[in-house]
């Protein structure tokens, strides 16, 4: 019962990284109908984002850890939402006209070269963090089990829900949103009612960096160690994510994510830590098979 | 003897039904789009059926060539050598397979960056298939396939005469222009061989010669090859030109069915069109059109 | 207006403006990643600066841009009209003298004064991903699947290669057929769930069951010893005849049956003409199907699969054949891989491997046979020119796909040959002077 409820607290805390992971796969499938392929590789060059300022702040001398988590956060939103906008106008935009598998091989072309440039440019060794954030609250204590919920742990998941809250409103009720959900319905009537589609597009893959970097500080604080490689895996199980709440959707997105973190965690914990990434690509498996549409997503009747 | 006609056919004996459709309901969700429609079309003869947009005609279309599963009902196809075959039991591509039925798409569907002709052959594919082994015998170069070959080429080469598209034979299908498009649909439509044609829409967007000649095509095909066609169509002159019988569907429900004179005067008809007592959206060209030509019976 | 006049023509102060633009985003991605560099120090991670790098590469980005400004005012690009037919011949007549010349010239190579051992090797590995390429396009060229896990069945092979060639003592000859078949069996059974997927869905499934192979490769030890992967897998003999420097009294090997002096070159000629007819095998295969019933239903479902079964094509069937076939294509390749290598690792069998093969698929042009083999020269022996800096090798490699996209989004060599033309249709029948086959 008490590891029961530990490996739920893991849960939830990993459901909400991938959750923030996946809006940003959802918003871009929502509006241009493709596979961000990069968007795991954004993701990683926040946590190097976050790492890096955090190790520019020990420098400095920034003591006050409240202080410095807030520039963490700004610094890793900022620059990795220059990095979002600058991947949508150079291998994206130019090719919204052509045909889908060009886009999608220019995707995992800018996937790889990434990957690469963080590899060449921080070198391929992994990058260690000591913890910054100690200690928690002991829920409950039996048999010398403790379950304990980190304030790491709280970190996480009080910032993920903060984002998500603002982030619905701001879809739903400001100008911008509306432009979104607009593009997300038909992008050609959207153009021709006068909404700028290429704007529109920009910011969504800025607002998905922007919350990929919170999601890459939160990893880089929660595990410690980071690596040019984070992105790859972490990004198939966001997709998974997005697809498994009903791509589109941002509560699905959400939903999904928490999931995915649930049944990472508890197969790790209960069955084989080995073929925990089979499960996630099971669970993507099952649910394209079965429920395409995924949990929350809208059904899609074929036009004939 | 025209060719291509499928072999001797019960002659004038009695108008046995093709189609017949019994109580055909398709609902989706809530919405109830098709409900509760019944009709018969028969062989050698062409059936029309018209309504305002969203009156559930195109979902009549996706039922019967297995698209959709209606939610209830019965289709039941008396195939010349076959026998009765019941569509709503079959799976999507087993009816123009098994069943002989082929149909048009209303925004044409075609295979755009395959040549004129490889449209033509490639709706050839069963009978090809059956003769090549599975391509196997083609694979390993037997004389066998190339003769399946040659034959698909000739009567694809026939339906290009008759369409008037032998000049265009190696053209890519998307570099065609509409109209023309919308010819070679027809006839990759019949190059499958069917007993029951379903055209949605043919006439769209085409000019009054190029309606015309359709018209021509049309008749054409029901008298030489004798099979039957169902047709959705909001051209009035062509509906009323070529159709022997006409079905009229309104928010979903059958609200007339008989010869193009009877609905003509059908109260019913006038009133869905027109909309006398409810108003609707019904685009106003076909109010105009059935107007003209029902005020000229 | 008057004031740009200043500094010059119009478009040249708007593009020093465009430039210095981009120069600032330069900068602003460069000072994190490339200006503050992690290193490893005795107390935990410190923090290295080089702001030269990072001065470097924004002033590439403005010369860069500055450059592409004057190229674009001195040669405009030309509006793109669609490809005139004068232009398509034209290309049509080259592809079909370069097919020929280049094979003649593949046949040649390994006599050729240059073709040392690395140049053989390189070729070798090219031709691997040729093979690959023309396997794939079966797949994604001509039917219209994207398939990102291709690599799992690229090791299906290498490994029923290796372990029925360990366990059982069976030649490369007779597991060619297994590993082909296993392959192609893996590829129905992957793919019958899933082939109603339509578009990036069918990707991302794919990619998760190539990810799921290797994983089992890696955790299955019993039969695949796991990450330490397998070695000593029998290298080829020429049917039957083993390379050998030395062979028993009363046995044979290459060089005593053919009466000439022993060379380990021999061996990698051998596999140099292995790999060469294995793929012009898959070559002569795929240019014979597209003129089949199945070719053409093919290409008809990358179309429009509505169309299809409105004309009584199978969808599933269709789409199963050709996985399948693209699945057995890539068990012989892998066998080839495995007996080549001699050595094979869950390591070979990545996603990164599943990427660059589509990539040539797609950058070669989809569906053009020639293409694949253009691609497969510039993206694989590209990269192995620049060894030395094997570091970057990879980041051109993306970037390099990132371009070619952006430059010709239909790829390097696209257009199509119809399988069949009235014309030429016409022209054969006379010539075999059947009659036009009768009506029925």
């Amino acid at each position: 019962m008490e590891y029961f409820l530990q490996q739920l607290i893991n849960g939830l805390t990993l459901g909400a990284i991938y959750g923030l992971i996946a809006i940003g796969y959802t918003m871009v499938y929502g509006i241009i109908g493709m596979i961000n392929f990069a968007h795991g590789e954004v993701y990683m060059i926040g946590a190097f984002i976050s790492l890096i300022t955090f190790l520019v702040l020990g420098m400095l001398g920034v003591g006050w850890l409240p202080l410095a988590l807030l520039i963490v956060l700004a610094s890793a939103m900022f620059f990795t939402a220059v990095y979002g906008w600058v991947l949508e106008r150079v291998a994206y935009r130019p090719l919204r006209q052509s045909p889908r598998l060009a886009a999608l091989i220019s995707a995992i072309g800018m996937s790889i070269f990434l990957q690469n440039y963080v590899q060449v440019a921080q070198g391929a060794r992994v990058k260690p963090l000591p913890p910054l954030i100690g200690g928690g609250i002991n829920l409950m204590e039996r048999e010398g089990f403790v379950v304990q919920l980190s304030y790491l742990q709280i970190i996480i998941i009080v910032l993920t829900i903060a984002l998500m809250v603002t982030f619905s409103l701001l879809i739903n009720h400001t100008r911008l949103g509306r432009a979104q959900r607009a593009c997300q319905e038909d992008l050609k009537m959207a153009a021709l009612v006068g909404i700028n589609v290429d704007r529109t597009i920009s910011t969504t893959f800025v607002i998905g960096a922007a919350l990929a970097a919170v999601a890459g500080m939160m990893v880089t604080l929660y595990y410690g160690v980071i690596d040019f490689f984070i992105g790859f895996l972490a990004g198939i199980k966001a997709f998974t994510a997005a697809v498994l709440g009903g791509i589109g959707s941002l509560p699905g997105a959400m939903l999904g994510g928490v999931l995915i973190g649930l049944i990472e965690v508890f197969w790790s914990a209960y069955f084989t830590i080995e073929y925990k990434d089979v499960a996630a690509f099971s669970i993507l498996v099952l649910v394209l098979i079965f429920r395409p549409t995924g949990l929350l997503g809208r059904p899609e009747v074929e036009k004939v | 003897m025209p060719p291509f006609a499928p072999a001797a056919r019960g002659g004038n004996e009695q108008p046995t039904a093709l189609l017949k459709v019994e109580h055909l309901t398709m609902r989706f969700g809530g919405l109830v789009a098709v409900d509760d429609v019944s009709f018969e079309a028969p062989d050698a003869g062409i059936t029309a059926i018209i309504g305002p947009n969203g009156a559930g005609k195109t979902t009549v279309f996706n039922c019967l060539t297995g698209f959709y599963k209606p939610s209830v009902g019965r289709l039941t196809l008396s195939h010349p050598r076959r026998g009765p075959l019941y569509l709503e039991r079959m799976e999507g591509f087993r009816i123009p397979q098994v069943a002989g039925v082929a149909r048009t798409f209303q925004n044409v569907r075609l295979f755009g960056g395959m040549s004129v002709l490889e449209n033509l052959i490639v709706a050839q594919h069963n009978e090809l298939m059956h003769a090549s082994f599975f391509s196997l015998a083609g694979l390993l170069g037997l004389g066998r396939y190339r003769r399946a070959e040659a034959k698909a080429v000739e009567r694809a080469r026939y339906w290009l005469d008759r369409v008037g598209l032998t000049a265009r034979a190696d053209w890519d299908a998307a570099n065609l222009p509409y109209g023309e498009q919308r010819r070679l649909e027809i006839a990759r439509a019949m190059c499958s061989q069917p007993v029951l044609l379903c055209l949605d829409e043919p006439a769209a967007g085409l000019n009054p010669r190029e309606s015309s000649d359709l018209n021509r095509l049309l008749i054409g095909i029901r008298d030489e090859q004798r099979i039957g066609i169902l047709l959705i169509e909001h051209d009035m002159s062509v509906v009323m030109g070529i159709s022997d019988k006409i079905v009229v569907l309104d928010h979903g429900r059958q609200i007339a069915e008989g010869e193009p004179r009877q609905v003509r005067a059908d109260p019913a008809v006038i009133r869905a069109y027109l909309g006398e007592d409810e108003d609707e959206d019904l685009p106003p060209e076909v109010a105009r059109d059935l107007a003209r030509d029902g005020g000229g019976a | 207006m008057s004031g740009a006049r200043l500094f010059g023509p119009a478009w040249l102060t708007e593009g020093v403006k465009e430039a210095l633009l981009q120069a600032l985003v330069a900068l602003i991605l460069a000072v994190p990643l490339i200006g503050l560099k992690t290193v490893q120090e005795p107390g935990g991670l410190g923090l290295q600066t080089r702001w030269p790098a990072v001065a470097i590469a924004v002033a590439c980005v403005f010369v860069g841009r500055l450059l592409l400004v004057i190229a674009r005012h001195v040669w405009p690009p030309r509006p793109k009209a669609a490809q005139s037919p004068v232009v398509a011949a034209r290309i049509r007549r080259f592809v079909r003298l370069l097919g020929p010349a280049a094979i003649a010239f593949a046949l040649l190579l390994p006599f050729l004064p240059f073709a040392d051992r690395y140049v053989l090797d390189v070729s070798i590995l090219v031709l691997t991903y040729v093979m690959l390429g023309w396997g794939l396009n079966i797949v994604v060229g001509l039917a219209g699947l994207l398939d990102l896990g291709y690599v799992a069945f690229y090791a299906v092979g290498a490994y029923s290669y290796a372990l029925f060639a360990a366990n059982f003592g069976l030649s490369f000859w007779a597991c060619l057929p297994i590993a082909g078949a296993l392959a192609a069996t893996f590829g129905i059974l992957l793919g019958f769930p899933v082939l109603r997927l339509r578009g990036d869905y069918l990707a991302i499934v794919t990619l998760g069951f190539g990810e799921m192979i290797r994983v089992i490769l890696i955790n299955w030890s019993s039969l695949t010893n796991g990450p330490r992967g397998i070695s000593g897998i029998p290298r080829p003999d020429f049917f039957g005849v083993p390379f050998n420097p030395s062979p028993a009294p009363d046995a044979s090997a290459f060089h005593t049956l053919f009466g000439i002096a022993y060379s380990p070159i021999q061996r990698v000629i051998f596999l140099y003409y292995l790999i060469l007819v294995l793929a012009l095998l898959t070559n002569l295969f795929t240019l014979r199907i597209r003129k089949l019933p199945v070719g053409r239903a093919w290409e008809a479902l990358r179309e429009d699969e509505i169309a299809c079964r409105s004309l009584g094509i199978n969808p599933t069937n269709t789409k199963l054949t050709a996985f399948a076939i693209g699945a057995m294509f890539a068990g012989f390749a892998g066998s080839f891989f495995a007996t080549r290598q001699g050595f094979i690792s869950p390591e070979s069998f990545t996603f990164l491997e599943s990427a660059i093969i589509l990539a040539i698929v797609v950058l070669g042009g989809m569906g053009s046979q020639v293409g694949i083999v253009i691609a497969a020269i510039v993206l694989i022996g590209g990269p192995e020119l620049v060894r030395e800096l094997e570091e970057y090798r990879m980041l051109a490699f993306g970037g390099l796909m990132v371009l070619i996209m952006v430059w010709r989004p239909r790829g390097l060599l696209a257009f199509r040959e119809p399988t069949i033309r009235l014309a030429d249709f016409d022209r054969t029948a006379r010539a075999r002077s059947e009659p036009a086959a009768t009506v029925p």
